[in-house]
C-alpha cells in the first residue's frame, strides 16, 4: 500500500485498526456478554461475570466525543519516534457511545488544545505517526479529528496549544 | 460506623533518607532510612524477624529483590523476607506484607524499607520492543507520557467544574509552603502563582512547576504487634496502622488511567453503577478502619500534579465532586485549615522516589500524630490517611491513628 507521496504505508501496530476507506479501530465483542474490548480481546472475557472465551472481531464506532484532552509540549522519550525538529501535538481521550469506552489517541496535526472542549464530537482518521528512518515507510496510526474539520492531512501544520498560561 | 482497631499494628519507628537527586546506590538510602527507623523504634536489627522490601525496577536485579538486598546490606540476620512490586503502591504493598505477617502471629517485629535512585526526566518504559506491553505501546503509538494523563484530568476539571490555572497553581503554592521546614523534602522554597504560570507548559494546562519530579530517596517503618509494643515499653498512646487498602478496580473500569490506551467497555454494567478506582481504594480503607472522612485530621495524597491533588479531595470524600476548587480557595487544606492535605509538602516538595513514596507518606502521618512535624504540625491530629495511585490497577490508602 502506498500513500499519495508514493511511500509504502504500514500500521504502527498490526491488527488494531483498518486503513482503507473509512478507517476504524478493530476491537472485539464477547459472544457471551456483549462486552467490547480494544485492542481485541483473546481468551477469557474481562467481565468477571462472564466465562466466555469467544470474541468476534468488530470495527468500533468511528465517531465519539472528547472526554478530555491535553498536549505533549516536550518530546516524549523512546519508544516514541519524534520528528526532527520536534513538533508538539494534542492528545484526546474520546468516549465511544455505543461501546461505552474511552480510547486515547493523538489529535491530527494542526489542531491545538485551544480548539478543543470536553464533549466535542470527533472522528477517527489514520495518519502518519512517523517516517521509518530505515525503510522510509510511512508508519501510520489512528488519530482523532474534530468532526467536520478539514485539517488533518499528513501535511503537518501548526502545532497547537496556544500560549495559554505560559 | 464503629472504629475498628482489631486489625491494627503498632508503628514503633519511622525513618527516611532525605529526598534529592543524589545519584548514589539506592541501597544506601534504604539502609540509612532503616537505621533511622530502628533507632526511632529502639529496636536492634538482630531482633527484626521480617523484612518487607518495596522493589525498584530501575536499579537492576538488586531492585527486584529489595527485601533481600536491604537485609543483606544490614547484615544477614536470618529474618524472613518479602519483596513487593506494585508501581507507585509498592511501598504500601510492603507495609501490607509486614502487617499480614504480624496479624497472622508469624512475627512480632517487622521492618519495611523502600528506596530508589531515579533517572532524569520523563519516566520511560523499560527497554526493548514489546508490542504486548500497554506501557510500551502508549509511548510508541501516542507519545502518552505520565504528564499526558495528568493533563487530561486537569483539563476535565477546567471544562466541567470551572477550575482555573490559578486554582491548580494554588495547590503548589500551598505544598511548597508546607514543605519549607521539612528536613526530608528535596525542594524547600516558596513559589508564587506567577512563578508557576510563567514556567513552561508540559501537558496543557499543566506547567513544569505543577508536575512532580523524579527523586532519589528512602523511607522505612518498624511495625510490631500492639502486644509487643506494650511489652517493648511504649507507655503513651500507640500510633497504629488501622487499615491498608490495596483493592483493585471493579469491572468495568471505564475511567481512563495510566498507562491505559483504552478503558473497559461499560455496556454490561448495571444502570447507575458508577464510582472510579481511586474512590474505591479510599472507601475500602475507611471501611476497614471503621471511620469516615469526618474523622480524618490530615491527609497525605499523591500529588503527581497539582490538579490531581484536587481530584484526591473528592476521592477522599472531603467534598463532593466538583467542589475541590472551593477547598483550595478557602484554605481548608492548608495547615491550620479544616483538613490539611500534604502537610509534608507532598510530591511537590519531594518528587517521586517510587518504592519509597507510599512509605514516606506513612512516616509523615506518624510524625504528625506524634507531634514531631516541626514547622508543619497539624495541631492535635489523631487520625491521618494516605492516598496513592499506582499503575495497572495498583493503588493504596493507609489509615494511621493514635
Amino acid at each position: 500500500m502506498t500513500t499519495d507521496t508514493g511511500r509504502a504505508r504500514r500500521p504502527a501496530v498490526d491488527g488494531w485498526f483498518t486503513l482503507d476507506g473509512e478507517p476504524a479501530l478493530l476491537g472485539s465483542r464477547c459472544t457471551g456478554c456483549g462486552t467490547y474490548a480494544f485492542p481485541a480481546q483473546e481468551g477469557l472475557c474481562r467481565n468477571p461475570e462472564c466465562t466466555c472465551t469467544d470474541h468476534t472481531r468488530t470495527p468500533l464506532s468511528r465517531h465519539g466525543t472528547i472526554w478530555s484532552y491535553t498536549d505533549a509540549r516536550y518530546q516524549p522519550p523512546a519508544p516514541f519516534v519524534a520528528p526532527d525538529p520536534y513538533a508538539p501535538f494534542a492528545i484526546a481521550a474520546v468516549e465511544l457511545a455505543t461501546e461505552q469506552m474511552v480510547v486515547l489517541g493523538q489529535m491530527v496535526a494542526g489542531v491545538g488544545t485551544d480548539e478543543l472542549r470536553v464533549g466535542m464530537p470527533v472522528e477517527l482518521v489514520v495518519d502518519t505517526l512517523y517516517a521509518d528512518p530505515e525503510s522510509g515507510d510511512d508508519v501510520v496510526v489512528w488519530k482523532w479529528k474534530p468532526t467536520g474539520s478539514t485539517s488533518g492531512s499528513t501535511a503537518g501544520g501548526t502545532p497547537g496549544g496556544g500560549d495559554r498560561g505560559a | 460506623m464503629a472504629r475498628d482497631t482489631s486489625r491494627s499494628v503498632a508503628v514503633l519507628g519511622a525513618g527516611m533518607h532525605p529526598w534529592g537527586k543524589w545519584g548514589r546506590n539506592f541501597v544506601e538510602y534504604g539502609v540509612a532510612a532503616a537505621t533511622e527507623a530502628l533507632r526511632d523504634a529502639g529496636i536492634e536489627w538482630r531482633d527484626v524477624q521480617f523484612v518487607a522490601g518495596a522493589d525498584t525496577i530501575r536499579n537492576g536485579y538488586p531492585g527486584f529483590v529489595a527485601g533481600a538486598t536491604f537485609a543483606q546490606a544490614l547484615g544477614w540476620n536470618g529474618a524472613r523476607i518479602s519483596s513487593s512490586y506494585a508501581a507507585c503502591a509498592s511501598g504500601a504493598q510492603a507495609i501490607n506484607s509486614a502487617r499480614a505477617q504480624i496479624l497472622a502471629g508469624l512475627c512480632d517485629v517487622a521492618l519495611v524499607v523502600g528506596a530508589d535512585t531515579t533517572p532524569k526526566g520523563f519516566f520511560a518504559p523499560v527497554g526493548g520492543e514489546r508490542k504486548n506491553d500497554p506501557d510500551w505501546l502508549r509511548f510508541h503509538l501516542i507519545g502518552a507520557t505520565n504528564p499526558t494523563y495528568f493533563g487530561l484530568f486537569a483539563r476535565r476539571r477546567m471544562d466541567l467544574y470551572g477550575a482555573t490555572p490559578e486554582d491548580f497553581a494554588a495547590v503548589k503554592v500551598k505544598n511548597a509552603r508546607h514543605g519549607l521546614a521539612n528536613p526530608n523534602a528535596r525542594y524547600r522554597a516558596e513559589v508564587t502563582v506567577d512563578d508557576i504560570l510563567a514556567s513552561p507548559v508540559v501537558a496543557d494546562p499543566l506547567h513544569l512547576l505543577e508536575i512532580c519530579a523524579t527523586s532519589d530517596g528512602g523511607a522505612s517503618l518498624v511495625l510490631a504487634s500492639t502486644e509487643f509494643a506494650r511489652r517493648h515499653g511504649v507507655t503513651g498512646p500507640l500510633v497504629t496502622i488501622d487499615a491498608v487498602s490495596t483493592v483493585t478496580p471493579t469491572f468495568p473500569q471505564t475511567r481512563i488511567d495510566m498507562p491505559d490506551i483504552s478503558t473497559d467497555s461499560g455496556v454490561t454494567a448495571p444502570p447507575g453503577m458508577s464510582g472510579g478506582f481511586k474512590p474505591a481504594v479510599i472507601a475500602a480503607a475507611y471501611a476497614e478502619a471503621g471511620i469516615g472522612p469526618d474523622d480524618v485530621d490530615l491527609a497525605e495524597v499523591y500529588d503527581l500534579s497539582t490538579a490531581l491533588e484536587l481530584d484526591w479531595y473528592e476521592d477522599l470524600a472531603l467534598c463532593k465532586e466538583g467542589e475541590a476548587e472551593r477547598l483550595i480557595r478557602d484554605g481548608d487544606t492548608t495547615v491550620g485549615g479544616r483538613i490539611p492535605v500534604n502537610p509534608s509538602g507532598g510530591l511537590a516538595c519531594f518528587g517521586e522516589a517510587i518504592p519509597a513514596q507510599a512509605i514516606a507518606q506513612v512516616c509523615e502521618v506518624v510524625w504528625q500524630l506524634q507531634g514531631r512535624a516541626a514547622g508543619r504540625q497539624v495541631e492535635g491530629a489523631t487520625v491521618g490517611i494516605t492516598a496513592n495511585q499506582g499503575l495497572f490497577g495498583h493503588g493504596s490508602s493507609v489509615i494511621v491513628s493514635r
